[in-house]
């Protein structure tokens, strides 16, 4: 039972650890333009350098 | 003058008086509309920077992505330019003073792109709060249903086996510890919109489901203290999760709804060119307009606000307004209504109402009129809670009575067992029912091409009997075409297309799209209303009215025509015609089969109305209506009990729209027609209106039955729990279970698998 002791501790933090993921992930706008992030990485990249120069 | 009008009036001196097409001029989409300038909407950045927001129309694909950003940056002094592809916004980031903030919508019209500003303040007020709440409370209430039913599922197992009372107790302890924050965190929704329920003295269906959570929760509690062997820590917030999925779906589609309106009312923050008093010009927003301003109306710009002409004269489109597809010609002293399309030469006219009093807000509030009935539709799933929720409260109140006065249980085992039936009788397969269907069938028609903006139009739409048409742009495609195409030679047809190049009047550009591009012809010069004419190869040649070039017939009242004659040739005839989108017959036949009627409305005259009518095989039809007409006919048909579905593209239809049981547009309608209408179609098809409606039948059976399954579960389940054999385990069983057939079953309706997408490509 002593496996207990850690094991559901860790659990719960693998847990949680999913969840601060998931509030950061909205909060820095990760879903705000879901059709343009998967069209995005098909372009080539020295282009997207361009743009990086730039800025 | 550097375009002129072969249709426009014979008060200029050309004899004789020609029919003028039957269509309207080009609509807003027209490549050939010139670039708005943006600056009233250029707002500053940080460090000496400008930023516009800009809403680009046709940004559909990848490519689309590097071309606009790609060449936006190009520009000079541009720092960032970052198009958002699943809105089709645009941010565009530059120095102040390195750029003409039109030099950006003319870089985008190059690019083949059209492009609005939008005020970005209008939305501000759209941060989704409510959204974001949904989603947290939904991630903490999932994340707290895996991490308790771990423990549950030990414990359950336990029961079976040897685990110790102190170890049991352990793992309960761990769930409230778990289970109590993150109920009330995610619980708040509920609790909320419960306490406002019962605050105005009714009962919604967050008052059963707050009930049963807290409930549950302060018995488990209560049991976890007296080392009990059940705990519900579990089921309180599994019923959490998966009700807050369901709100969670059913709120994104409205908020998609309402941010699809408000994106098409945040577009019509239109700019016009203001003269100052000494001559010059300078942008502004039209709802900066004030009465007695001069506005400069080059051709292919829209009266922003309703005015009157102080000075020149041309041929105007107002189709937008009145549905009356012919130009007309307005002059000095005439009056031009908001929304207006001037197509033939500049004018100057005096502003005499502000945006607010133009004739284009008195339609939008016809609109709001209408869309205020709308919002009074009660939607089954509502009209499904308040059958189930006296039910539930009689059951459960039932229970504990029974348990306690019938069965001398003792206060502890009836309150278990009355908590058992809330627990049980499970709103979550009712929470998911409709909102899983829909967001399911949303998904499929917009991989159809069509764009559903309201929550509850899909409902609607399935209760219609008949469907009502628009006739230009809906039924036909709205834009003029060479019907005789075959009768004429290439070379005729280039030859034209030499002088028509010059030209903006509709049957002009109806040769030159035939045509293609290609050379100018020498010294060409149009003459107002009468036609074009140039030199070929050093022959004259016109190109317009039949008199105009000399030949006798008058031809037919519903086509128009116009004749091309070089040097002492025989003349050609060119006739033009508005051509019916592809499949309307068969869009009007498939309608009919399924049981449902077809009516035209037209604002246009009765001939070209006749004609459509005829070729479309509607039997019911009208014609020379005005925008009130149209919504008094919807009335008519209402007050005999017949729901009916509108389909229109005008400014002139946009109230009927709204006022229509439910509504479609074509995506090449007036911006406020699109925000009127519940869905929105692409393409040049009209059988996405019979998709849509399938679609919609197929949902609406989709709700049905989820609710008739949840009905008959009940019918099961409550027997279970009233006569108090409902451990944890089955409440766990029965509520995951029910929710999983639901949301399969609406699953089944999206249907074959996904096609590769056919619209879209880059223009």
């Amino acid at each position: 039972m002593t496996a207990l002791m850690f094991l559901i501790p860790i659990a719960l933090l693998l847990g949680a650890a999913g969840l601060v993921a998931f509030f950061w992930s909205v909060k820095s706008g990760q879903y705000e333009d879901l059709d343009g992030a998967a069209q995005r990485i098909l372009l080539d990249d020295d282009e997207e350098q361009k743009d990086q120069k730039k800025q | 003058m550097n375009a002129a009008d072969i249709a426009a009036s014979a008060a200029r001196g050309c004899p004789g008086n020609l029919e003028p097409s039957a269509l309207r001029a080009p609509l807003p989409g027209g490549a050939e509309e010139d670039a708005v300038d943006p600056s009233p909407f250029v707002r500053p950045a940080e460090e000496g920077a400008l930023r516009l927001d800009l809403s680009v129309q046709g940004a559909k694909c990848g490519g689309c992505i590097s071309k606009i950003e790609g060449g936006l940056t190009a520009l000079p002094g541009v720092q960032n330019a970052r198009l958002n592809l699943s809105t089709g916004k645009l941010a565009v980031v530059w120095r102040e003073g390195a750029l003409e903030p039109i030099a950006i919508t003319r870089k985008l019209a190059d690019l083949g792109y059209r492009a609005k500003p939008y005020d970005p303040e209008a939305l501000s007020e759209h941060e989704d709060k409510e959204g974001r709440l949904l989603l947290r409370s939904m991630a903490v209430a999932g994340f707290a249903t895996a991490n308790v039913m771990l423990l549950s599922v030990a414990v359950w197992a336990g029961h079976e086996g040897e685990m110790g009372q102190a170890t049991r107790s352990l793992m309960h302890w761990i769930s409230a510890a778990i289970a109590l924050p993150a109920a009330l965190f995610a619980g708040r929704p509920f609790f909320r919109s419960a306490w406002n329920a019962l605050k105005a003295g009714g009962a919604n269906m967050d008052v059963p489901i707050s009930l049963a959570v807290i409930l549950a929760l302060s018995l488990s509690v209560y049991e976890t203290f007296h080392h009990g062997r059940h705990a519900y820590f579990d089921a309180a917030v599994m019923l959490l999760f998966f009700l807050l999925i369901g709100r969670y779906l059913d709120h994104r589609l409205r908020a998609r709804a309402r941010a699809a309106a408000q994106d098409l009312l945040a577009l019509q923050a239109t700019t016009a060119q203001r003269l100052r008093s000494d001559g010059s010009v300078e942008a502004v927003a039209a709802r900066d307009i004030a009465p007695g301003d001069r506005i400069l109306l080059a051709p292919g710009d829209r009266a922003p606000v309703d005015g009157e002409i102080v000075e020149g004269e041309s041929s105007v489109d107002i189709s937008l307004v009145t549905g009356e597809s012919a130009p007309e010609d307005r002059r000095i002293g005439d009056r031009l209504y908001a929304g207006v399309l001037n197509i033939s030469s500049r004018l100057v006219m005096r502003a005499v109402a502000t945006t607010d009093d133009s004739l284009l807000a008195e339609l939008t509030r016809l609109i709001e009129a209408g869309e205020q009935n709308k919002s009074k539709y009660v939607r089954l799933a509502d009209r499904a809670a308040a059958l189930y929720v006296p039910v539930v409260h009689t059951l459960a109140l039932a229970t504990f009575l029974g348990w306690f006065f019938l069965a001398d249980g003792g206060v502890r085992i009836s309150v278990m067992n009355a908590i058992a039936v809330l627990i049980i009788t499970c709103p979550c397969a009712m929470g998911l029912a409709a909102p899983a269907v829909q967001v399911v069938a949303t998904g499929r028609l917009f991989r159809e091409g069509v764009l559903v903006k309201s929550g509850d139009a899909l409902e609607r739409l399935a209760e219609v009997d008949a469907f009502v048409f628009d006739k230009t742009g809906t039924l036909t495609l709205g834009r003029i075409r060479l019907a005789n195409e075959a009768d004429i030679s290439t070379d005729d047809i280039e030859r034209a297309a030499q002088l028509a190049r010059v030209s903006r009047h509709p049957l002009a550009r109806a040769v030159v799209e035939a045509a293609g591009a290609g050379p100018l012809a020498e010294g060409v010069r149009e003459t107002p209303g009468c036609g074009i004419e140039g030199e070929i190869d050093g022959v004259t040649a016109r190109f317009g009215r039949a008199d105009w070039v000399g030949v006798e017939s008058a031809g037919q009242s519903a086509a128009s025509e116009a004749w091309f004659r070089l040097g002492d040739a025989a003349p050609v005839r060119f006739a033009f015609e508005d051509f019916m989108r592809p499949d309307t017959p068969q869009a009007v036949a498939a309608l009919r089969t399924r049981g449902v009627e077809t009516e035209m409305l037209s604002g246009d005259r009765e001939a070209p109305a006749r004609r459509i009518a005829n070729d479309a095989d509607i039997d019911v039809w009208r014609a020379q209506l005005t925008p009130a007409d149209k919504i008094a006919r919807l009335e008519a048909l209402a007050e005999k009990g017949v729901k009916t579905a509108m389909v229109g593209d005008g400014l002139n239809d946009a109230p009927a729209l709204a006022a229509a049981h439910a509504s479609l547009s074509p995506g090449t309608a007036a911006d406020a027609s699109q925000a009127a209408a519940d869905f929105v179609f692409q393409g040049q098809n009209l059988s996405a209106v019979v998709a849509a409606y399938d679609v919609a039948k197929k949902a609406r059976a989709r709700v049905v039955e989820n609710f008739a399954f949840s009905a008959l579960y009940n019918v099961f389940a409550i027997p279970i729990a009233v006569f108090g054999f409902v451990t944890p385990l089955i409440a766990a069983l029965a509520m995951s279970g029910s929710s999983v057939i639901v949301i399969l079953n609406a699953l089944r309706l999206s249907g074959a698998p996904k096609k590769v997408e056919e619209r879209g490509r880059t223009p």
